[in-house]
């Protein structure tokens, strides 16, 4: 399983190109601290790469959450809309936000791998 | 450009030590939290007793046999009447009527007042001060003196061991205190809802004292993010967002802090910066254009500052001038202004989130029931 990492700090898991998984990233989390409120896209709602698809918002702060590719969302995590501290404590499993079906594959190699992620967190 | 080098408080190693994530606030490098996180901060806070550094805040003296009667010419609020050992809050006015800060003054003595201003008005505060009454005051800073807040059901417990008898302390008074050797003044104040002090401390000292108090078992590090959502809990106005220079106080919803003895009839009615304008708001409120509410989203969604607030015909009628998801109430709670006529409780307003309706409901502040020793 691959993992690609966006510099808007959002992860996408491609194994099935039909149902992506898109999360924000461990790094993404901690910057905001307690997530209290998500706003989740629409499913069947088409989106373009860069598009704001959501909103995840700390006690402190709100912040958009970006689509890491172009897709059609095909699921929303309804278990993170009822419980958004799922983004804290499993922002790479649990606390996924949506699942897309990929416009194009190949959009994926403008991402980040997770060395070069991290890299990119530090910098 | 490059940025301003920010200023340090003396407890700028401490955070450091504590993993604090810095932020810039005031002129200053500050923590806004620390790991435990903002939501465990401030249920801590509430629970039991948390510490904050808030050296950032201008601190000062005025001296001198009119100091008193100087003060009210910048204040709508009795500074004469207030007993020795006692505590007020107050707010320095422009011309216009309009809130230039606000603060907290303690008399210490019948002619000395310690005065402590929020931290990103000092500068202008002190000039301000100065400029129209330092030729009857002495007018003295205190660059040199740090400023910690202990808050929370339990700081009385964490801190009379250390200081003995701050317990005896009521809420808004105050006294000087030694600890080992370093003298220490006292107010049982603050800014979260909670009990709590407020304690000036020699800079040179200040690390120590946290050290102690940290020590204790009942405190832990509260950064400026939970403080910030303490203060939202207890209905507390934050200067810049939901009172400035273009607020009265009538409109602020704060006539409270402006006595019966500086109104019209009072002994010494008007005579503070704006006095003709806020005197004819308070005596007829049908002159107010907005009032400052409390209001309560019936959505779990945060409405957050600068937010527009509009009526049932889709017309904008207001603004939410702080706002978050209240960590106690767990429920968005937010400050903001309304034309009188909606600004009765339990009136409905719709808050536009991303383009969406979000209703909200005027609420009674503080959102929670304060927990002052009002002995």
């Amino acid at each position: 399983m691959t993992i690609h990492f966006s510099k808007d700090h959002e992860w996408v898991d491609a194994s099935n190109a039909a149902a992506a998984i898109v999360g924000i990233t461990t790094h993404a989390q901690d910057a905001l601290g307690d997530v209290v409120f998500v706003d989740l896209p629409e499913v069947g709602k088409t989106y373009a790469a860069g598009d704001v698809a959501g909103v995840v918002e700390s006690v402190k702060a709100a912040s958009d959450v970006y689509m890491p590719v172009s897709g059609e969302i095909v699921e929303v995590n309804e278990a993170l809309r009822a419980n958004p501290s799922l983004a804290n404590s499993d922002p790479m499993g649990a606390g996924w936000f949506f699942k897309l079906k990929l416009s194009d594959a190949s959009e994926l190699g403008g991402l980040m791998n997770e060395a070069a992620y991290t890299d990119f967190t530090k910098a | 450009m490059s940025e301003p080098a920010l200023l340090t408080t003396p407890l700028a190693a401490l955070h450091h030590e504590l993993g604090a994530r810095m932020v810039p606030f005031a002129g200053y490098s500050m923590p806004v939290q620390y790991p435990a996180g903002l939501m465990a901060e401030h249920l801590h806070t509430r629970a039991h007793a948390g510490l904050f550094d808030v050296s950032h805040m201008g601190q000062l003296m005025v001296r001198g046999a009119g100091a008193a009667a100087a003060l009210e010419t910048l204040m709508p609020v009795d500074v004469q009447g207030l007993a020795v050992g006692r505590q007020r809050y107050g707010l320095l006015l422009n011309d216009a009527g309009g809130i230039i800060d606000d603060l907290m003054f303690f008399r210490q003595e019948e002619n000395a007042f310690f005065i402590i201003v929020n931290g990103a008005c000092k500068v202008g505060d002190i000039a301000h001060i100065r400029e129209r009454i330092a030729a009857r005051c002495n007018i003295e800073t205190m660059p040199d003196h740090g400023l910690l807040a202990l808050q929370g059901p339990e700081a009385v417990a964490a801190l009379e061991p250390l200081v003995p008898g701050v317990a005896r302390l009521v809420f808004m008074s105050g006294a000087h205190f030694t600890w080992q050797g370093t003298p220490l003044f006292i107010t049982r104040s603050g800014y979260t809802g909670e009990d709590g002090f407020e304690i000036s401390v020699p800079g040179n000292k200040a690390e120590a004292l946290a050290r102690a108090l940290l020590a204790q078992p009942q405190v832990q590090p509260i950064g400026l993010g939970a403080r910030n959502s303490l203060r939202l809990e207890a209905g507390l106005c934050l200067y810049g967002n939901d009172i400035d220079a273009t607020t009265t106080p009538p409109e602020a919803a704060l006539n409270w802090a402006i006595q019966k003895a500086r109104r019209t009839g009072g002994e010494r009615a008007g005579g503070f910066p704006g006095a003709e304008k806020i005197l004819a708001q308070i005596t007829n409120p049908a002159l107010l254009e907005r009032k400052r509410v409390g209001l309560v989203a019936l959505e779990r969604v945060p409405v957050r500052e600068h937010t527009g607030l509009y009526g049932e015909n889709g017309e904008k009628v207001g603004v939410v001038t702080s706002g978050l998801l209240a960590p106690t109430l767990d429920k968005p709670i937010a400050l903001g202004y309304l034309p009188p006529a909606l600004a009765a409780v339990g009136t409905r307003v719709n808050a536009m989130v991303r383009g969406k309706p979000v209703p909200m409901e005027v609420a009674a502040t503080p959102f929670l029931p304060p927990n002052y020793h009002r002995g």
